[in-house]
């Protein structure tokens, strides 16, 4: 038999190799051409100020967006009460209860769709909820807003990080003669604990950026809030605004809330994946 | 063999003369456990005694049947090994023992395995107690992600109301029956997945007992396991029959030899031949049982 030459192997493996290099490295570079010009364009407009003082008016120099600060942590914290124990008791039923039966694979395929809905429509459908039939925006409906988006990603993350769990686990804590709903939180859940906490953080991430559910649902406000059942200030929504206007201050001022933004799900990531990477060596 | 079953003939016969006196107020099961109890008074330590009776067991995946009609007797106290080729039915076998399948839904068995004359497969059988009394080893040994010393409260707190100090005792107590103490006694609260293979497989062990099962369900507890930490835990086997009742399932025939009172060889989901070890192993009455023991199938 004759042999086939090396050389088009070799060569059709160095440009495979070569293509798909390139390819990382156009995701890489926008990465941080965006984070480069975001951390130069904000840094500047971080100050004391920005953390501590309620937002001026155009021309007015100074100025910050406490409130805007305080309403994004606030209605995040709502989401996450919200959404992270449904979702993980969802995940749950899936996981350990539900597993190939038509309901799981019914919820299952629902959470699919509701992950790829648009986040404006979440955001349209709260706004009929429960904006609406109260009359006015409040911080309320955007964390359940939030919430909602959060949910399927929390859902679906906690099925599959309890499904990494060895059955042989949930066997060995069944035939010490443990029922079922301890063995899922006593025995499942410590050893599924890294990976639960990342796919919180995870949705955390997801929810911090959103802005058209919140521009249907919590709106904005110059102002301190008294309580969130009113127009409630955000990060996101501000910036919409802001990079919108056509005033210099308040352009500066939406870069200084894309940073703190973009500084929160970064650090949220990494911390999910430095989680991730300890659960693995233990 | 004719000693076990002059005992059941015995205490039928006993039972049946009662009922007739008092028919009315006589519980069947409870008074044969009664019976059973004042004969093991009696009997000397040789005497054989069934704890677990297996009738008519077969068992099904989905639509295949993996046991066909198994029978057999557990003696009380004694190492039963159950060996055969891979896919026999041998772990389907002893799971059912605790209904341990029972996790599954496409899994179900028919039959009757009856322990201490209670059928475990009938509908209203508390499994939590039944898990109690049987206790299970795996192939892997699956310590519980938490500490050591956790890992033995876990099944003592769920059964038994305890205080701290007699929490420790017990502890104490079914890590020294494992012969792990000595090795972890100072690193009770460190995590039980940092030690090794063959010491989370003893705390496994300890696990197990600690909640004094009656029986100890034991699917290749070795398999996993190097050959100094397998010598080990054959040498604790041994010592533990005198408290419990002890059924493994083991691939290495020489094992099977060497641990165990009772063999029974499984084929194809079927108990081809069950008896005394020694008899077994040296002559086997089953053909296939015989090419299989000198490894000329399997």
């Amino acid at each position: 038999m004759q042999r086939r030459p090396a050389t088009f192997r070799k060569l059709s493996n160095a440009i495979v190799v070569g293509l798909s290099g390139f390819s990382a490295l156009i995701g890489l570079f926008f990465l941080g051409w965006i984070l480069m010009v975001v951390i130069l364009r904000g840094l500047s407009a971080i100050s004391i100020d920005f953390f501590t003082k309620l937002p001026t008016p155009p021309g007015v120099a100074g100025g910050g967006l406490a409130n805007a600060l305080v309403g994004t942590l606030l209605i995040t914290l709502m989401a996450v009460l919200l959404g992270v124990p449904l979702g993980i008791l969802g995940g749950v039923y899936l996981s350990e209860f539900g597993e190939r039966s038509k309901v799981a694979a019914t919820i299952r395929f629902a959470s699919n769709v509701l992950m790829g809905t648009p986040s404006i429509i979440i955001g349209v459908f709260v706004y009929a909820l429960m904006v609406f039939p109260m009359g006015h925006f409040s911080g309320y409906a955007g964390a359940v807003s939030l919430a909602v988006i959060m949910l399927p990603v929390v859902v679906r993350t906690t099925e599959d990080m309890l499904r990494l769990v060895p059955n042989t686990l949930r066997e060995s804590a069944l035939a010490l003669g443990a029922p079922r709903w301890k063995v899922t939180f006593q025995v499942v859940f410590r050893a599924a604990r890294s990976g639960l906490l990342t796919g919180v953080l995870l949705a955390i991430a997801r929810v911090s950026g959103e802005t058209a559910p919140l521009l249907f649902t919590a709106l904005n406000s110059p102002f301190w809030m008294k309580s969130l059942s009113g127009p409630t200030a955000n990060l996101t929504v501000t910036i919409f605004n802001y990079a919108m206007s056509p005033y210099r201050d308040w352009q500066q001022q939406a870069w200084g809330a894309s940073l703190l933004i973009m500084m929160g799900v970064l650090s949220a990531t990494i911390i999910s994946r430095l989680y991730l990477k300890e659960k693995k060596k233990g | 063999m004719s000693e076990v079953i002059k005992t059941i003939y015995y205490n039928e016969k006993k039972l049946d003369a009662q009922a007739e006196e008092k028919p009315a107020t006589m519980d069947h099961a409870g008074a044969l456990k009664e019976l059973n109890n004042k004969v093991k008074a009696k009997i000397s330590p040789g005497e054989l005694l069934p704890i677990i009776s297996v009738k008519d067991l077969n068992f099904y995946y989905g639509g295949f049947r993996a046991l066909e009609d198994n029978s057999l007797e557990i003696y009380e106290n004694r190492v039963t090994a159950i060996i055969g080729p891979s896919g026999c039915g041998k772990s389907t076998h002893i799971r059912v023992y605790n209904r341990i399948f029972d996790l599954y839904r496409e899994q179900r068995a028919t039959g009757k395995i009856l322990l201490d004359g209670e059928n475990i497969l009938a509908p209203g059988c508390d499994l939590i107690e039944l898990r109690r009394r049987v206790g299970m080893i795996f192939q892997k040994p699956t310590p519980f992600p938490m500490s050591v010393k956790e890992n033995l409260a876990y099944g003592l707190k769920m059964h038994y109301k305890l205080t701290r100090s007699k929490m420790m005792e017990r502890v104490e107590w079914a890590l020294k029956q494992a012969a792990l103490w000595d090795e972890v006694k100072d690193d009770l609260d460190k995590p039980a997945t940092a030690l090794s293979g063959g010491q989370q497989q003893r705390l496994c062990i300890a696990r197990a007992i600690a909640v004094e099962p009656e029986i100890l369900l034991m699917d290749e507890p070795t398999s996993a396991i190097d050959p100094i930490a397998t010598a080990k835990i054959e040498d604790l086997i041994v010592n533990l029959k005198d408290r419990f009742t002890i059924v493994i399932v083991t691939h290495n025939m020489q094992q099977a030899a060497r641990i165990s009172d009772f063999t029974a060889f499984f084929y194809r989901g079927v108990i081809v031949e069950y008896g005394e070890t020694e008899k077994i192993f040296t002559k086997p009455e089953n053909k296939q049982t015989e090419e299989y023991i000198t490894g000329r199938f399997g």
